[in-house]
């Protein structure tokens, strides 16, 4: 594989990884705080609807991202309603909202549009445009190091570079913040933290929203990044890849990164068949690639690679003694 | 807090969450511009108004009676198994293999084989995540979700690669030989002078449906393993210490699980298409989580259960077919009756208890 060849798969990596990348933090700060969240996915497609039409419809991508962000964290908001407020099953919730978003987004872009479940293209300022990095264009003629630059770090939308900076900030808010320190022991000891004297609800509550606000532009990242409009079904399961992703990270922020990345390269490498055969000289079938993700999830689910060991109180509502 | 009446939980809940949903529902329709009314009318009218409807109606009920049954036999061991869409997938596989294995000469030969065929591959399709969790303690949801899309790209594989006939385009099977055709119910009906509908999928499996709900309930309620199921789901020390092996309970419960939601493959696979196509469940296995979780887990609120959402799918499927209104609509109820019958039932059941504790206050 030349230079180019790898760039290009390399290139596309980071466009695929974004949304897994934004979507697993996400879940990264839901379920430390205890809250289980197998809805990603529906927030994620509910976001990229609301996003591709709103920008279609008013011509401002920021405005869409505003509409997609908002529309995730309406549904995050029944969850939270759902597993925090009425102590419902954490599961069946993530399970409605993920139906609730996929016959929705269709029933309305339908009633809205009637392009059979789609909105109309974007263009023009409905998109994100790549930016392109200072010196890219002057530096794109030095040997290797200035083809790496132009293509892999320049020339991405804004949402690319936003997400690779939230995992150092997801790192920080988590790891060395008072706010995170409350979040991470809610998910753990949540009686803990109420003998202490800080809101459980509360706690849960602001990490649920955050998780919507992902999502949020994790979606919006599909509709008006990686493509130009929203179609049906266009999450296509990448909430449950980055579900695989936050357990193959094992609930870490750095991890995640690695994870989706790893998951980026996968899906980048199922686009391209060609040069995995040149690569390997066998011919690799395509559903294996797909499958792959999923398949080392459960290999590390199953402890043959270390533990994940998912936080303590995951899953359970809390109810305040009396 | 006090302890509803019998009846008010399993009925009243129910209904009220359901009359939410619809409402709701209601209001999608009306805000898209429809009339919910006329909306109802025609649903009616297309899924019970004639023997036709009724043939689809009932169709798409006995995939929802295997699917539904499978996730609360799993559920009543307290498992939350969302991999009835995979094991359902695989189970039309091993029911497509057998099908095609030999040229059958009459149905009552193939029917038992293609059973054992779909009920072995969903049975095996469960039990990796069922030794992973009663062995290793990896997270049952996580695996049967994985194992969905697992199965898909394995489905996927062997369709375009492996079982594909040469020449042919499609990413499906060969057609399978005449003497598996199940009898349709207008072939059975017809035995009892009772004249249906001769164009519908409706065939045999549904009464292996209703057969597999009174095996289930026998199961659950009547037997020692049974009872070995709801004592681990309610208490997994209890158990142990009355002498259940979890790692039995919990590997022997997503058998029998992953078995009836392979079975569904009799219906879809054998009884209607005739061949295995690529997206043959449908999303019926995920449709099994909402019926089970309204019929309580008793194999007799799924069989009602189901027989609402064969009503659903069929009646939306005309809905799609003479108003404006698509498919998908379908979905959205799925979603507000798995939401508010499943994760917003305290919602309904913390006021109704109130309300309980007031009228039986104001009686004393």
């Amino acid at each position: 594989m030349d230079l180019a060849t790898l760039l290009q798969v390399l290139d596309s990596t980071v466009r695929l990884a974004t949304p897994l990348l934004l979507a697993c933090l996400a879940g990264l700060f839901s379920e430390r705080s205890g809250i289980f969240d197998i809805g990603l996915e529906g927030k994620m497609l509910a976001a990229a609807f609301f996003s591709g039409a709103i920008a279609a419809v008013t011509g401002s991508v920021w405005l869409g991202l505003l509409a997609g962000i908002a529309a995730s964290m309406v549904l995050s908001g029944i969850h939270g309603l759902a597993s925090i407020t009425f102590r419902g099953n954490q599961l069946i919730s993530g399970v409605a909202i993920n139906f609730l978003a996929a016959g929705l987004t269709v029933v309305i872009a339908q009633a809205w549009f009637q392009q059979g479940g789609r909105t109309p293209s974007l263009i023009g300022g409905a998109r994100f445009a790549p930016i392109t990095q200072p010196f890219a264009e002057t530096l794109k003629n030095v040997p290797v190091l200035g083809p790496v630059y132009y293509q892999l770090f320049s020339g991405h939308s804004i949402l690319v570079y936003l997400a690779f900076l939230m995992v150092p900030a997801t790192w920080w808010v988590l790891l060395r913040s008072r706010f995170g320190l409350r979040l991470r022991a809610v998910g753990e000891a949540p009686e803990a933290v109420d003998t202490a004297g800080v809101s459980v609800i509360g706690t849960r509550y602001a990490a649920v929203a955050i998780c919507g606000v992902l999502c949020g532009v994790a979606g919006s990242y599909l509709a008006t990044g990686l493509q130009a409009g929203f179609v049906k079904d266009m999450s296509a399961g990448r909430g449950y890849i980055a579900l695989a992703a936050l357990i193959f990270s094992k609930w870490r922020p750095w991890h995640a990164l690695g994870a989706t990345m790893l998951f980026g390269f996968l899906q980048a490498l199922a686009l391209r068949p060609d040069i995995i055969e040149t690569a390997l000289r066998v011919p690799i079938p395509v559903q294996l690639l797909d499958a792959l993700p999923y398949i080392l999830t459960v290999v590390i689910l199953a402890g043959f690679v270390g533990r994940a060991t998912p936080p303590r109180a995951g899953g359970s509502p809390y109810v305040k003694e009396r | 807090m006090p302890r509803l009446p019998n009846w008010a939980d399993v009925v009243l809940i129910p209904a009220l969450s359901l009359l939410i949903a619809f409402v709701l529902s209601g209001l999608v329709i009306l805000a898209i511009g429809e009339n919910p009314i006329a909306a109802l009318n025609m649903m009616v009218k297309g899924a019970m108004g004639s023997t036709y409807g009724w043939g689809y109606t009932l169709y798409y009920a006995t995939n929802f009676m295997f699917t539904g049954l499978a996730f609360a036999v799993a559920f009543h061991a307290r498992m939350f198994n969302i991999g009835a869409e995979g094991q359902a997938m695989m189970g039309g596989l091993g029911v497509a293999l057998v099908c095609l294995a030999v040229d059958w000469p009459h149905w009552a030969l193939a029917l038992p084989v293609a059973v054992a065929g779909g009920v072995a591959f969903g049975a095996l399709w469960a039990l990796i995540p069922a030794w992973l969790q009663a062995r290793r303690g990896s997270h049952i949801v996580i695996t049967t979700i994985m194992f969905n899309f697992i199965a898909a790209s394995i489905l996927n594989y062997v369709l375009v690669n492996l079982m594909r006939p040469e020449g042919s385009m499609d990413p499906a099977t060969a057609r399978f030989p005449p003497g598996t055709g199940l009898p349709t119910l207008h072939d059975i009906l017809a035995v009892a002078g009772i004249p249906f509908s001769q164009e519908t999928p409706a065939n045999i499996s549904f009464l292996l449906a209703v057969i597999a709900c009174v095996l289930v309930w026998l199961l659950i309620w009547r037997t020692r393993l049974g009872y070995g199921i709801r004592a681990y789901g309610h208490s997994e020390a209890a158990a142990v210490y009355a002498g259940i092996s979890p790692v039995r309970i919990v590997v022997i419960a997503m058998l029998i699980s992953g078995g009836l939601a392979g079975m569904m493959a009799i219906n879809n696979v054998m009884g209607e298409a005739e061949r295995l196509v690529l997206n043959a469940v449908e999303g019926a296995g995920f449709i099994g989580i909402a019926v089970a979780l309204m019929g309580r887990n008793h194999p007799f609120g799924i069989f009602l259960a189901s027989l609402l959402f064969g009503f659903l799918y069929q009646g939306g499927a005309e809905l799609a077919l003479w108003m404006s209104i698509p498919r998908e609509l379908i979905v959205v109820i799925q979603a507000l009756v798995i939401l508010f019958t499943g994760a917003l039932d305290n919602m309904v059941r913390m006021p109704l208890e109130k309300l309980f504790a007031v009228l039986q206050k104001e009686r004393a």
